[in-house]
Protein backbone atom coordinates (compact mmCIF):
# COMPACT_ATOMS: atom_id res chain seq x y z
CA UNK A 1 0.00 0.00 0.00
CA UNK A 2 1.65 3.26 -1.16
CA UNK A 3 1.32 6.84 -0.14
CA UNK A 4 -1.50 7.62 -2.10
CA UNK A 5 -4.14 5.09 -1.39
CA UNK A 6 -3.09 5.31 2.18
CA UNK A 7 -3.86 9.02 2.27
CA UNK A 8 -6.95 8.63 0.00
CA UNK A 9 -8.15 6.06 2.46
CA UNK A 10 -7.46 8.44 5.22
CA UNK A 11 -9.49 11.31 3.43
CA UNK A 12 -12.50 9.18 2.54
CA UNK A 13 -12.58 7.84 6.70
CA UNK A 14 -12.27 11.63 7.87
CA UNK A 15 -14.95 12.34 5.52
CA UNK A 16 -17.69 9.86 6.16
CA UNK A 17 -16.64 9.35 9.76
CA UNK A 18 -17.80 13.35 10.60
CA UNK A 19 -20.32 13.25 8.20
CA UNK A 20 -21.89 10.66 10.51
CA UNK A 21 -21.08 12.32 13.50
CA UNK A 22 -22.52 15.77 11.86
CA UNK A 23 -26.04 14.24 11.80
CA UNK A 24 -25.27 12.16 15.30
CA UNK A 25 -25.02 15.09 17.74
CA UNK A 26 -27.71 15.95 19.45
CA UNK A 27 -25.92 19.75 19.49
CA UNK A 28 -25.99 22.28 16.03
CA UNK A 29 -23.63 24.08 17.37
CA UNK A 30 -21.03 21.16 16.97
CA UNK A 31 -22.17 19.71 14.67
CA UNK A 32 -22.11 22.75 12.49
CA UNK A 33 -18.46 23.40 13.26
CA UNK A 34 -17.44 19.42 12.49
CA UNK A 35 -19.51 20.68 9.24
CA UNK A 36 -15.98 22.04 8.39
CA UNK A 37 -14.09 18.91 8.69
CA UNK A 38 -15.98 17.27 6.44
CA UNK A 39 -15.77 20.11 3.80
CA UNK A 40 -11.89 19.76 4.26
CA UNK A 41 -11.52 16.24 3.34
CA UNK A 42 -13.87 16.52 0.63
CA UNK A 43 -11.69 19.09 -0.70
CA UNK A 44 -9.01 16.62 -0.19
CA UNK A 45 -10.55 14.01 -2.05
CA UNK A 46 -10.93 16.29 -4.94
CA UNK A 47 -7.32 16.61 -5.44
CA UNK A 48 -7.07 12.81 -5.52
CA UNK A 49 -9.09 13.25 -8.62
CA UNK A 50 -6.23 15.63 -10.25
CA UNK A 51 -8.95 18.76 -9.43
CA UNK A 52 -6.61 21.06 -7.65
CA UNK A 53 -9.13 24.22 -8.56
CA UNK A 54 -12.42 22.83 -7.61
CA UNK A 55 -10.77 21.88 -4.28
CA UNK A 56 -9.22 24.99 -3.59
CA UNK A 57 -12.93 27.06 -4.91
CA UNK A 58 -14.52 24.15 -2.45
CA UNK A 59 -12.53 25.39 0.49
CA UNK A 60 -13.30 29.24 -0.65
CA UNK A 61 -16.73 29.10 -1.13
CA UNK A 62 -18.18 26.49 1.42
CA UNK A 63 -15.62 27.60 4.51
CA UNK A 64 -15.25 31.03 4.03
CA UNK A 65 -18.83 31.89 2.83
CA UNK A 66 -21.49 28.87 3.13
CA UNK A 67 -20.59 27.93 6.84
CA UNK A 68 -20.42 31.47 8.15
CA UNK A 69 -23.39 32.08 6.97
CA UNK A 70 -24.77 28.85 8.41
CA UNK A 71 -23.05 29.70 11.64
CA UNK A 72 -24.80 33.56 11.33
CA UNK A 73 -28.47 31.66 10.67
CA UNK A 74 -27.87 29.68 13.75
CA UNK A 75 -27.05 32.19 15.75
CA UNK A 76 -29.80 33.97 15.19
CA UNK A 77 -32.16 31.73 15.09
CA UNK A 78 -31.93 29.74 18.34
CA UNK A 79 -32.49 31.38 21.62
CA UNK A 80 -31.30 28.52 23.72
CA UNK A 81 -27.98 28.60 21.87
CA UNK A 82 -26.13 29.27 24.92
CA UNK A 83 -28.15 27.14 27.15
CA UNK A 84 -27.82 24.81 24.81
CA UNK A 85 -23.97 24.66 24.65
CA UNK A 86 -24.00 24.94 28.35
CA UNK A 87 -26.23 21.63 29.05
CA UNK A 88 -23.84 18.69 27.88
CA UNK A 89 -25.39 16.48 30.46
CA UNK A 90 -27.73 13.77 29.09
CA UNK A 91 -27.32 11.88 25.82
CA UNK A 92 -24.37 12.86 23.85
CA UNK A 93 -26.00 11.58 20.19
CA UNK A 94 -29.46 12.07 19.23
CA UNK A 95 -31.16 8.30 19.03
CA UNK A 96 -31.46 7.61 15.03
CA UNK A 97 -35.17 7.41 13.67
CA UNK A 98 -35.50 3.84 12.60
CA UNK A 99 -37.42 4.47 9.65
CA UNK A 100 -34.86 6.90 7.43
CA UNK A 101 -31.81 4.73 9.13
CA UNK A 102 -33.67 2.27 6.72
CA UNK A 103 -34.71 4.39 3.82
CA UNK A 104 -30.93 5.75 4.05
CA UNK A 105 -29.08 2.07 3.80
CA UNK A 106 -31.58 0.75 1.38
CA UNK A 107 -30.97 3.54 -1.32
CA UNK A 108 -27.26 2.84 -0.05
CA UNK A 109 -27.46 -0.81 -0.95
CA UNK A 110 -29.40 0.07 -4.04
CA UNK A 111 -26.54 2.52 -5.18
CA UNK A 112 -24.18 -0.45 -4.75
CA UNK A 113 -25.61 -2.97 -6.85
CA UNK A 114 -26.29 -0.45 -9.85
CA UNK A 115 -21.92 0.34 -9.11
CA UNK A 116 -21.44 -3.43 -8.99
CA UNK A 117 -23.46 -3.59 -12.30
CA UNK A 118 -22.22 -1.03 -14.06
CA UNK A 119 -18.31 -1.99 -12.99
CA UNK A 120 -19.20 -4.72 -15.79
CA UNK A 121 -19.11 -2.90 -18.50
CA UNK A 122 -18.09 0.68 -18.30
CA UNK A 123 -19.33 3.49 -20.68
CA UNK A 124 -17.05 3.39 -24.14
CA UNK A 125 -16.23 6.79 -24.04
CA UNK A 126 -13.79 6.35 -20.58
CA UNK A 127 -12.43 3.04 -22.00
CA UNK A 128 -11.55 4.53 -25.47
CA UNK A 129 -10.09 7.66 -23.22
CA UNK A 130 -7.89 5.38 -21.60
CA UNK A 131 -6.90 3.29 -24.25
CA UNK A 132 -5.80 6.63 -26.05
CA UNK A 133 -4.15 8.10 -23.31
CA UNK A 134 -6.69 11.00 -23.10
CA UNK A 135 -6.88 11.30 -19.33
CA UNK A 136 -5.85 14.07 -16.64
CA UNK A 137 -2.14 13.47 -15.67
CA UNK A 138 -1.22 14.97 -12.34
CA UNK A 139 1.67 17.40 -14.04
CA UNK A 140 -1.00 18.31 -17.14
CA UNK A 141 -1.36 22.73 -16.47
CA UNK A 142 -5.42 22.09 -15.46
CA UNK A 143 -5.96 25.16 -14.15
CA UNK A 144 -4.94 27.52 -17.80
CA UNK A 145 -6.82 24.76 -19.21
CA UNK A 146 -10.07 25.36 -17.29
CA UNK A 147 -9.77 29.02 -18.24
CA UNK A 148 -9.19 28.45 -21.79
CA UNK A 149 -12.46 26.13 -21.35
CA UNK A 150 -14.60 28.69 -19.46
CA UNK A 151 -13.98 31.21 -21.95
CA UNK A 152 -15.10 29.47 -25.15
CA UNK A 153 -16.41 26.19 -24.64
CA UNK A 154 -18.75 26.97 -21.81
CA UNK A 155 -19.56 30.38 -22.20
CA UNK A 156 -22.64 30.62 -22.11
CA UNK A 157 -23.41 28.31 -19.16
CA UNK A 158 -20.74 30.69 -17.37
CA UNK A 159 -22.85 33.82 -18.11
CA UNK A 160 -25.89 32.24 -17.28
CA UNK A 161 -24.60 30.99 -13.77
CA UNK A 162 -23.43 34.33 -12.82
CA UNK A 163 -26.73 36.18 -13.78
CA UNK A 164 -28.16 33.59 -11.75
CA UNK A 165 -26.03 34.34 -9.05
CA UNK A 166 -26.52 37.84 -9.17
CA UNK A 167 -30.50 37.34 -8.72
CA UNK A 168 -30.02 34.98 -6.01
CA UNK A 169 -28.09 37.51 -4.10
CA UNK A 170 -30.55 40.44 -4.43
CA UNK A 171 -32.92 37.75 -3.59
CA UNK A 172 -31.56 36.78 -0.64
CA UNK A 173 -30.70 40.54 0.77
CA UNK A 174 -34.15 41.63 -0.53
CA UNK A 175 -35.52 38.26 2.03
CA UNK A 176 -33.64 39.05 4.65
CA UNK A 177 -34.16 42.80 5.28
CA UNK A 178 -36.38 44.23 8.05
CA UNK A 179 -39.86 45.12 6.91
CA UNK A 180 -40.87 48.46 7.32
CA UNK A 181 -43.69 49.61 9.06
CA UNK A 182 -46.91 49.25 7.56
CA UNK B 1 -4.17 2.75 -7.68
CA UNK B 2 -6.92 4.49 -7.04
CA UNK B 3 -9.83 3.55 -9.25
CA UNK B 4 -13.06 5.21 -10.26
CA UNK B 5 -14.73 2.67 -7.68
CA UNK B 6 -13.54 4.36 -4.72
CA UNK B 7 -14.35 7.43 -5.33
CA UNK B 8 -17.97 6.34 -6.63
CA UNK B 9 -18.36 4.42 -3.13
CA UNK B 10 -17.15 7.27 -0.59
CA UNK B 11 -19.52 9.68 -2.60
CA UNK B 12 -22.11 6.93 -1.99
CA UNK B 13 -21.83 6.81 1.63
CA UNK B 14 -21.95 10.48 1.65
CA UNK B 15 -25.02 11.07 -0.20
CA UNK B 16 -27.03 8.72 2.08
CA UNK B 17 -26.05 10.49 5.46
CA UNK B 18 -27.05 13.41 3.56
CA UNK B 19 -30.43 11.93 2.78
CA UNK B 20 -30.77 10.27 6.22
CA UNK B 21 -30.24 14.08 7.26
CA UNK B 22 -33.11 15.06 5.02
CA UNK B 23 -35.55 12.69 6.20
CA UNK B 24 -34.80 12.69 10.12
CA UNK B 25 -33.55 15.88 11.38
CA UNK B 26 -36.00 18.44 12.97
CA UNK B 27 -33.92 21.53 12.63
CA UNK B 28 -34.09 23.47 9.12
CA UNK B 29 -30.77 24.46 8.99
CA UNK B 30 -29.38 20.47 9.97
CA UNK B 31 -31.64 20.23 6.59
CA UNK B 32 -30.15 23.11 4.73
CA UNK B 33 -26.88 21.20 5.71
CA UNK B 34 -28.19 17.47 4.39
CA UNK B 35 -28.77 19.08 1.10
CA UNK B 36 -25.41 20.42 1.28
CA UNK B 37 -23.98 16.76 1.80
CA UNK B 38 -25.73 15.31 -1.26
CA UNK B 39 -24.41 18.30 -3.50
CA UNK B 40 -20.82 17.86 -2.43
CA UNK B 41 -21.49 13.84 -3.02
CA UNK B 42 -22.60 14.82 -6.63
CA UNK B 43 -19.54 16.97 -7.15
CA UNK B 44 -17.36 14.51 -5.79
CA UNK B 45 -18.76 12.17 -8.89
CA UNK B 46 -18.31 15.22 -11.62
CA UNK B 47 -14.69 15.47 -10.60
CA UNK B 48 -14.20 11.30 -10.31
CA UNK B 49 -15.41 10.99 -13.78
CA UNK B 50 -13.60 14.26 -15.20
CA UNK B 51 -10.45 12.37 -14.69
CA UNK B 52 -10.97 10.63 -17.87
CA UNK B 53 -12.09 13.37 -19.96
CA UNK B 54 -9.07 15.91 -20.42
CA UNK B 55 -10.59 17.26 -24.04
CA UNK B 56 -13.63 18.80 -22.62
CA UNK B 57 -12.98 19.26 -18.91
CA UNK B 58 -16.86 19.46 -18.68
CA UNK B 59 -16.88 17.48 -14.98
CA UNK B 60 -14.45 19.70 -13.46
CA UNK B 61 -16.47 22.97 -15.23
CA UNK B 62 -19.83 21.57 -14.05
CA UNK B 63 -18.40 20.80 -10.45
CA UNK B 64 -17.97 24.65 -10.22
CA UNK B 65 -21.18 25.56 -11.24
CA UNK B 66 -22.82 23.06 -8.62
CA UNK B 67 -20.52 24.54 -6.15
CA UNK B 68 -21.73 28.23 -7.70
CA UNK B 69 -25.73 26.97 -7.18
CA UNK B 70 -25.04 25.39 -3.65
CA UNK B 71 -23.82 28.55 -2.75
CA UNK B 72 -26.33 30.84 -3.87
CA UNK B 73 -29.49 28.09 -2.48
CA UNK B 74 -28.01 28.47 0.84
CA UNK B 75 -28.16 31.94 0.68
CA UNK B 76 -31.88 31.84 -0.25
CA UNK B 77 -32.79 29.46 2.09
CA UNK B 78 -30.91 30.87 5.40
CA UNK B 79 -32.64 33.88 3.91
CA UNK B 80 -36.24 32.20 4.29
CA UNK B 81 -35.48 30.43 7.46
CA UNK B 82 -34.52 34.03 9.45
CA UNK B 83 -37.58 34.84 7.97
CA UNK B 84 -39.72 31.40 9.10
CA UNK B 85 -38.42 32.46 12.47
CA UNK B 86 -39.15 35.78 12.71
CA UNK B 87 -42.35 34.84 12.04
CA UNK B 88 -43.62 31.69 14.01
CA UNK B 89 -40.19 31.83 16.54
CA UNK B 90 -39.31 28.25 15.82
CA UNK B 91 -37.20 26.49 12.60
CA UNK B 92 -39.24 22.88 13.33
CA UNK B 93 -40.18 22.56 9.97
CA UNK B 94 -43.47 20.03 11.71
CA UNK B 95 -44.77 23.12 13.15
CA UNK B 96 -44.54 25.32 10.51
CA UNK B 97 -48.12 24.63 9.01
CA UNK B 98 -49.66 27.77 8.10
CA UNK B 99 -49.52 29.39 4.79
CA UNK B 100 -50.93 33.03 5.75
CA UNK B 101 -51.44 34.80 9.05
Amino acid sequence: MNLEVFLFYAFAMLAIGSALLVVSLKNTARALFLFFITLFSMAGLFLFALADFVAITQIMVYVGGVLILMIFAFMLSNKELLADLQNISGSFLSLPSWQSVLLAIGFFVVILIGLKEWNNDMPEWILSNIKSGDIILPNDNNIQQLGIKFMTQYVLPFEVISIFLLMALIGAAHLSRKEENR
Amino acid sequence: MITLTHFLVVSACIFCIGLYTVIAKRNAIMILIGIELMINAAILNFVAFSKYDKTNYGGQVFALFAIVLAAASVAVGLAIILNVYRHYKTINPDNITDLRD
